[in-house]
């Protein structure tokens, strides 16, 4: 399968995104939300003000092993736009001058497939020994080449939290969403994080597992469902972890794709719309986090990224990071950020409410 | 009054009964929403149920709702079927059973 950017599909353009989620899939408002930004007004959260910037998030780079039906970066094998390291330069520049950033945390595509990955997780922990760097992980690239059969090794040299997507327990559900033989492959790498100490008793190498909808519908109760991936992956393959994240899918980019083709759309924003919780909106992760873009540009989330909504302000870019400016900006927010607000909320830490 | 009786749009509208009766439309809601929360049965497997018998009671709406709330809370295709089989097998097995009381009344009425 190719990317949407590969096949040169509409939905490759962020701004048509945009005009489906505001003003509906043929732009004439036949089907409208009301506007998020008026939720946010009714309980006085508008305009969204950051709290803190902690989480320094840094995609670097679209390409990954895996085409997602899902995906809202739209990553794949097809995909050649990754961080360079003269752009990593600036970020540890800005990593070391502001100790506020306590989180790196580094994502895709896969990250590992960036040459300079390795390089740069190192360099961060030059910059700051202590600094927590998160990876998050999609497994199957441990197994996607013999390269790559150490990473769960780096990972633990350097001390890495590492965050890996696993939509189900069962391979029927894993696979319908992340294609053919994704289940098995991402069980043996969980076993591999297993065997050097990641997510066991006893060990402070934390390995957390993301569990994100395949299909049109929303998560159960994280809680719930972190006790049933618990159970099923010790009973099945032996495997254990630390914490589940139930993450909401986002109406963005592939996912936005599925959910026009199947007829789905209308019903899942208005579900959205309907589940809308204030707790949620509070605590929504563009509080605290910046994103950084392959190319520099800084972004209030990995979302707002892929759909090419820039941070406020004159200061878009890290060559001219402005951190004063970025901490008492107004974050952007459209109808996608619905999708961070319903029910128990969702963010890359999981629920937030 | 539209031409049908069942529009899956109000489904989402369920919430309005209380524009006509407030106060037990809320009692309703509150033990509704109170019945199906983790308990001695958790909120997973009264979901279940809930499919099962919103196949009996022939439910459009609650089949709508609780075949997308047990898909969500992690139950399989073949799960959820099976838990039809279990409604239809307790429906057909409810008229069947009422063949004993036609068997005594015709074993009463013939030579």
């Amino acid at each position: 399968m190719k990317s949407l950017k590969a096949q040169h599909h509409i939905l490759a353009d962020a701004h048509e995104q945009i005009e489906i989620l505001e003003h509906g899939v043929n732009h004439d408002d036949a089907f409208k939300l009301v506007p998020f930004q008026e939720k946010l007004e009714a309980i006085g959260l508008y305009p969204l003000k950051p709290t803190a910037p902690e989480i320094f998030q840094v995609n670097i780079g679209k390409m990954c092993n895996q085409v997602c039906k899902h995906c809202h970066v739209d990553a794949g094998p097809d995909r050649k736009e990754i961080m360079a390291r003269e752009t990593m330069l600036q970020c540890l520049t800005i990593i070391k001058a502001n100790d506020s950033f306590t989180t790196i945390d580094l994502t895709g595509g896969a990250p590992e497939m960036n040459p300079d990955f390795r390089w740069f997780v190192s360099e961060i922990k030059k910059v700051n020994y202590k600094i927590k760097i998160i990876v998050r992980c999609n497994l199957t690239i441990i197994r996607a080449n013999k390269k790559y059969y150490d990473l769960p090794e780096f990972y633990k040299l350097h001390d890495i939290e590492v965050v890996s997507s696993l939509p189900f327990y069962s391979k029927e559900r894993t696979d319908r969403q992340r294609g053919d033989g994704v289940f098995e492959d991402s069980i043996k790498a969980l076993q591999m994080l297993n065997a050097v100490g990641y997510g066991v008793e006893d060990s402070n190498l934390q390995l957390n597992l993301v569990y994100n909808p395949a299909g049109a519908f929303l998560p159960p109760l994280q809680s719930n469902l972190e006790k049933e991936f618990k159970e099923a992956l010790k009973k099945d393959f032996d495997i254990t972890f630390n914490n589940l994240f139930a993450i909401t899918n986002l109406p963005i980019s592939r996912y936005l794709d599925y959910l026009l083709q199947t007829g789905n759309y209308e019903n899942y924003m208005s579900k959205l719309l309907t589940a809308f919780n204030p707790a949620a909106a509070k605590n929504v992760m563009c509080r605290n986090t910046i994103s950084i873009g392959w190319d520099g540009f800084i972004y209030d989330c990995d979302f707002n990224q892929m759909l090419d909504l820039k941070v406020e302000g004159s200061n878009q870019h890290i060559s001219r990071f402005n951190f004063n400016e970025l901490a008492n900006r107004s974050i952007v927010v459209n109808q996608h950020c619905f999708g961070c607000t319903a029910g128990a909320g969702s963010s890359c830490g999981g629920a937030v409410a | 009054m539209s031409n049908h009786y069942y529009n899956a749009a109000d489904l989402g509208k369920f919430g309005n009964i209380g524009e006509y009766q407030k106060d037990l439309a809320d009692k309703f809601f509150a033990w509704y929403s109170a019945s199906f929360a983790d308990s001695a049965l958790s909120a997973k497997e009264k979901s279940l149920i809930a499919l099962a018998v919103a196949h009996a009671v022939q439910c459009p709406y609650c089949i709508d709702a609780y075949s997308t709330d047990a898909y969500e809370k992690g139950y399989s295709e073949a799960q959820m079927m099976e838990a039809v089989h279990i409604a239809a097998a307790i429906k057909g097995g409810a008229a069947l059973v009422h063949g004993v009381q036609m068997m005594n009344k015709v074993k009463e009425i013939a030579m």
